[in-house]
């Protein structure tokens, strides 16, 4: 027992050493605002040893090779091009063979069951220019049934091991299913992994609800329900599918909720004769405090990961802009000063960033700019693009897009920060405000 | 020698056993989102002829008054049409009324179900003031969640600006 956790101690640290070390050398992707080449990179099925392995590793393997693909930072050489084949995972690595196909990364694997009928896959990411591994091999344990989720950590690691960030693969979204036509449009909550995959869902459509917000650590859910006929907030247990509604005032209106860093403070609008201001709630206690009084709309709140400050939307200039207070409340500073009206803003993980809707020339825009404002850049333009997410790494942003008419649909998108890679995230059927929950454990 | 590093994943029960169940638990209980907002008939009763019906509510009197975008304030139109709504109100004490405020979908879902509150408000308070009690008339917002029409143009999306006062039976009438 002493061995075993001594050794993953030192393997830890080792894990950590060649990321440093590569810096600047040839196996490294600089996240970068310019125009990058991605990376071109092998991923040949991972060699299993028994019949029951071979049922997955295939799956698994590809699910590797899509995640980092679908990045736009990597660029897979396809495998009928490789020229070398991986028939042992602990044999030498014919490094010309993939340097002949151009590949500057190779992902070797093996995956087996072991006596217990888990699943159990081992990789090594190789830097094939230089002829040498990239930091030490790793092995992942779980569940057959979690198979795409031990995929995903695989590729989380291949991902942070060259870019030398966190990864954002193994994560789950939780959203608003779609379905029905415009006019009796029914949505319920459904909760699915980053890439689409397994979806549940957690309440009937019953009742209308909207913008769903996973807390920090993605157990729990904020969402607004017109259960009672009037929107107000719940939070939803994911685990137990258990649900409470938040205290409110009678004859007043709640929504907009979004979760502080800790947990606990939920800030979130109330409506009341008519007009709408910030509250923050500890939903410890269901304490309520009012943080903004003005006879303007004050809405889509977000934190800074800090919890210090709160990024909102309000109209008290005359059209909704953005701007920041402490979470407290308090002196308020506009940081949106471009043509248009914008709205949603939602503060980045890294600190630096807010993601917001802009509607500018009839067009919808999802943007970044920085959080005094500066460098305001759009990303994607639209007929009606709206309610951006950050990944958990703060590299990618998912949203909404509705397409335009009677039959006009809502989709779930995806783009990163640059205004690359902009693609449609698979869902059966209509889907709307994505909210992006941490990595898992 | 090959250090491995051993993560074992606790892959949680829910993943294992959202295999063996439907991923759809709420199957067939799939009725259509709650029917709100349109006045489309549901809850109807009476014809149009019979001034005591909610029929000649939405129809003669008219149930609903439309805004320009982006705004809340009543146009006289609007304004003649609270009244006759009011007037409704005040002789037809059987019935207490929910102001459903809308907006049309060019803007986020947030800030139109702000407006929509505004635009619900400032016909309660056109009401209230118009003599009708104040505890017999709510108010909720829908924001752009349910358009009664549904292309995307003005000639829809003046018609979904609205706020549109819905009756409901007075409890113990």
């Amino acid at each position: 027992m002493m061995r075993t956790m001594i050794s993953l101690f030192v393997a830890l640290t080792l894990w950590a050493i060649p990321v440093l070390a590569q810096d600047g050398g040839p196996l490294r992707i600089e996240i970068t605002e310019g125009v990058i080449e991605p990376m071109p990179f092998a991923v040949p099925d991972f060699v299993a040893d028994t019949a029951e392995a071979r049922e997955v590793s295939r799956d698994l393997s590809r699910l590797v090779a899509a995640d980092l693909g679908g990045t736009g930072l990597f660029r897979e050489i396809p495998q009928d091009a490789h020229i070398s084949r991986i028939t042992s995972f602990q044999s030498p690595v014919q490094y010309a063979d993939w340097r002949a196909v151009n590949a500057q990364a190779l992902l070797t694997g093996a995956v087996s069951v072991d006596g217990s009928g888990r699943l159990v896959v081992q990789f090594r990411i190789h830097d094939v220019f230089a002829g040498q591994e990239l930091g030490e091999g790793l092995q992942f344990v779980g569940t057959r049934a979690g198979w795409r989720r031990i995929a995903h950590k695989v590729a989380d690691e291949v991902y942070s091991r060259i870019t030398g960030e966190g990864g954002y693969f193994d994560s789950r979204v939780v959203f608003v299913a779609e379905s029905g036509p415009k006019d009796q449009r029914a949505k319920r909550l459904a909760i699915m992994d980053y890439d689409g995959a397994n979806v549940q869902y957690l309440t009937d459509s019953s009742s209308l609800v909207l913008a769903p917000r996973f807390s920090p650590t993605g157990d729990r859910v904020l969402y607004t329900s017109y259960e009672t006929g009037f929107p107000r907030i719940y939070v939803l247990d994911v685990a137990s599918v258990g649900r409470r509604t938040l205290p409110t005032l009678d004859g007043t209106m709640s929504f907009a909720p979004r979760f502080g860093p800790d947990g606990r403070m939920v800030v979130y609008s109330l409506t009341q004769g008519g007009n709408t201001d910030l509250y923050s709630m500890d939903i410890g206690n269901g304490q309520s405090t009012r943080l903004t009084s003005a006879p303007s709309i004050e809405t889509a709140p977000s934190y800074s990961p800090d919890g210090r400050r709160i990024v909102f939307e309000s109209d008290r200039s005359g059209t909704p802009q953005l701007y920041i207070m402490p979470s407290q409340g308090g002196e308020a500073r506009r940081i949106s000063f471009g043509q248009g009206r914008y709205g949603t803003p939602v503060w980045s993980p890294r600190g630096d960033l807010v993601a917001f809707t802009k509607q500018s020339g009839g067009r919808f825009h999802i943007g970044v700019m920085r959080t005094d404002g500066s460098e305001e850049r759009l990303l994607t333009a639209s007929f009606l693009d709206e309610g951006p997410t950050w990944a958990p790494n703060g590299r990618v942003i998912m949203f909404t897009r509705e397409t335009q008419g009677a039959q006009g649909e809502a989709r779930l998108y995806s783009v990163d920060i640059s205004g690359r890679n902009l693609k449609q995230v698979e869902t059966r059927g209509g889907a709307s405000d994505p909210s992006w929950g941490p990595l898992q454990n | 020698m090959m250090g491995y590093t051993s993560k074992t994943l606790i892959l949680c029960a829910g993943l294992a056993l959202a295999a063996c169940t439907s991923p759809d638990r709420f199957e067939g209980q799939n009725g259509a989102g709650a029917g709100a907002g349109g006045g489309m008939g549901a809850g109807l009763s009476g014809s149009a002829q019979d001034p005591k019906s909610q029929a000649y509510f939405q129809q003669t009197i008219g149930d609903r008054v439309l805004f320009a975008v982006d705004q809340s304030t009543l146009s006289a139109e609007a304004e003649a049409t609270l009244s006759g709504q009011a007037n409704w109100l005040m002789s037809n004490p059987g019935y207490n009324a929910i102001i459903e405020g809308h907006a049309d979908e060019q803007g986020t879902r947030e800030y139109n179900l702000a407006l929509g509150a505004r635009r619900a408000n400032a016909a309660q308070e056109y009401l209230i003031s118009s003599g009708v009690a104040s505890n017999r008339l709510r108010v909720v917002s829908y924001g752009k969640e349910r358009p009664i029409e549904i292309c995307s143009s003005e000639s829809c999306y003046r018609q979904n600006r609205r706020a549109v006062t819905v009756l409901t039976a007075r409890a113990g009438s």
